[in-house]
């Protein structure tokens, strides 16, 4: 076994009586992307926000290649591990234009000096394929396919190594998700990203993954190769899971 | 691929022209804004819109009704009232904006704060805000004014004391709501420190609605200050202020009513210029 760009080793997370994550060990892949399915409550997104640091685990802990997570992270761990949220709608805040939203990550990271700022701001709205008139713009002056990718920008606007993907198309019209899909696939190839996409969507996840993992009720239920998964699960959930999608491989691989 | 959308190449009509637009589709908003410029330009000019010094006494001519020589006649030591009624303004609004500043700049924060952070911060400044809230607004500020001493000083201090509470319930509240929306939560994932997520993120996504709120409170706070004038413990005389002419007049309300009558008429369209902004900006950000 590779060593693991990320791990999540035995975290357990409540909310009150509600057990939320239950002993969850996951490992990512260097430079792989991990699709994380599971029906909603599953526990998937506090997942997500537990290795981005926005929940502190109850128990367990978080491996960054070799460092263990704290509860407070450095800055440099926070520049490590990037969220890409479900919702473009409330993601980016509304008073902000979009060169403070992308300056802003830039400047507290120290990317670039400030005098760079403006010019890589359009490096990275080209990235996303954003018209770089965008950057005096407001967030509601886009549609929501822009703003993901926008908030997409923002993410890799800092050098992660890791980029979290929490349902960042389900949110979306069906005719763009497949372009945010794209945009990903190749951000994640061309930097060399370590990915954890999160998804209730099997064709999305189909799309994107290298390694599936199955939640449910807090657990994850399997983790297989993704043309294991896809052509025989090792667990019935599993099993149940794809014979409830009809349309499963729609959406084109690469 | 979907590159440059379409919609991108529209002009964009320029932000001075924008504004002036929005402005034009809200008359209350236009119409406070217009009456309280004329009250402000009067009040600054007052020097040169008036002959008189608003404490030139003149024994030989009390009393007098409104006249071309005095426009709103004189008072009861031969002071001209147009004189002391553009004065007052002076003084009054004066006064109205400075001890708004500090609370308002205290009660934005403890709002942001407490709606923020939740949990204990929360607890205390509820607390806090609650036990002032029991008590009635006028009572605090005539103990308060009394212990401080009349005067300008002791609005300053009375205000600032209880002030800050309005702000900070509406404030909290809304940050509370904004706290759980996802770009705090993205500002959390970059790395950002709470204090820098308070002053970027949300300071200016409260501070429309405290905008608002000011525009009424000020109002509030200015009947506040007249009303300690006409009960002796506010501004003392003989500096011209809006309260303590209502109160000099009312000997003559039967038969020179037009002494008591004029500054409160000050008040009530100071008020009025007040909230029509008020509720003039809450349209504004409401549409957007």
């Amino acid at each position: 076994m590779t060593d693991a760009a990320l791990r999540i080793d035995n975290v357990t997370v409540s909310y009150g009586p509600f057990v939320a994550l239950d002993r969850v060990s996951l490992d990512l892949e260097p430079h792989k992307t991990l699709g994380l399915v599971g029906e909603s409550g599953s526990g998937k997104s506090t997942l997500a926000r537990v290795v981005a640091g926005l929940i502190p685990p109850d128990e367990g802990r978080v491996l960054l290649g070799a460092e263990e997570l704290g509860k407070r992270r450095t800055r440099e761990q926070h520049k490590r591990i990037q969220l890409v949220f479900q919702n473009p709608d409330a993601s980016l805040n509304p008073r902000h234009t979009i060169r403070r939203i992308l300056g802003e990550a830039l400047l507290f990271h120290k990317i670039v000096d400030r005098s760079k700022v403006a010019d890589r701001c359009k490096e990275l709205l080209a990235r996303v394929r954003i018209d770089e008139t965008a950057l005096d713009r407001y967030p509601h002056e886009f549609s929501g396919g822009q703003r993901q990718r926008i908030a997409i920008a923002r993410a890799i606007a800092v050098e992660p190594s890791i980029l979290i993907a929490d349902e960042p198309t389900s949110a979306l019209d069906v005719s763009v998700q497949a372009s945010v899909l794209e945009l990903l696939n190749e951000l994640k190839s061309e930097l060399r990203l370590t990915m954890l996409f999160i998804s209730h969507d099997l064709g999305v996840i189909h799309a994107i993954s290298d390694t599936v993992a199955v939640m449910r009720k807090g657990r994850v239920v399997e983790i297989s190769p993704k043309e294991i998964f896809f052509a025989r699960p090792e667990t019935s959930y599993g099993y149940e899971l794809l014979s409830a999608v009809p349309k499963m491989p729609l959406i084109p691989t690469k | 691929m979907s590159s440059a959308q379409p919609e991108l190449r529209i002009r964009r009509a320029s932000k001075l022209e924008r504004s002036l637009k929005r402005i034009w589709s809200l008359p209350s908003l236009l119409w406070g804004c217009i009456l309280l410029a004329i009250l402000i330009a009067v009040a600054l000019l007052a020097p040169i819109i008036s002959p008189y010094h608003p404490s030139e006494q003149n024994m030989a001519a009390i009393l007098q009704p409104p006249s071309s020589e005095h426009w709103l006649g004189t008072d009861q030591l031969g002071r001209d009232l147009f004189a002391r009624l553009i004065y007052a303004a002076r003084t009054d609004l004066k006064i109205m904006a400075l001890a708004e500043i500090v609370p308002f700049c205290v009660g934005v924060f403890l709002g942001m704060v407490a709606g923020y952070y939740g949990k204990w911060a929360d607890a205390l400044i509820t607390l806090a805000t609650d036990t002032f809230i029991a008590f009635p607004f006028y009572l605090i500020v005539i103990i308060v004014a009394f212990v401080s001493g009349a005067g300008e000083k002791g609005i300053y201090i009375t205000f600032m004391l209880v002030g800050w509470i309005v702000y900070a319930r509406v404030v909290r509240g809304l940050s509370a709501s904004l706290r759980k929306q996802e770009w705090i939560a993205a500002a959390r994932t970059l790395g950002l420190p709470n204090i820098k997520i308070i002053l970027r993120h949300l300071l200016p996504n409260v501070l429309p609605q405290a905008v608002v709120v000011l525009m009424t409170d000020m109002a509030v706070l200015l009947v506040a200050i007249v009303t300690l004038g006409y009960l002796g413990i506010g501004i003392a005389p003989p500096t011209p202020d809006w309260g303590t002419m209502i109160s000099e007049g009312q000997p003559f309300i039967s038969t020179k009513w037009w002494l008591s009558a004029a500054p409160g008429f000050a008040v009530v369209y100071a008020g009025i210029a007040l909230s029509l902004i008020g509720d003039g900006l809450a349209d504004l950000w409401r549409r957007k």
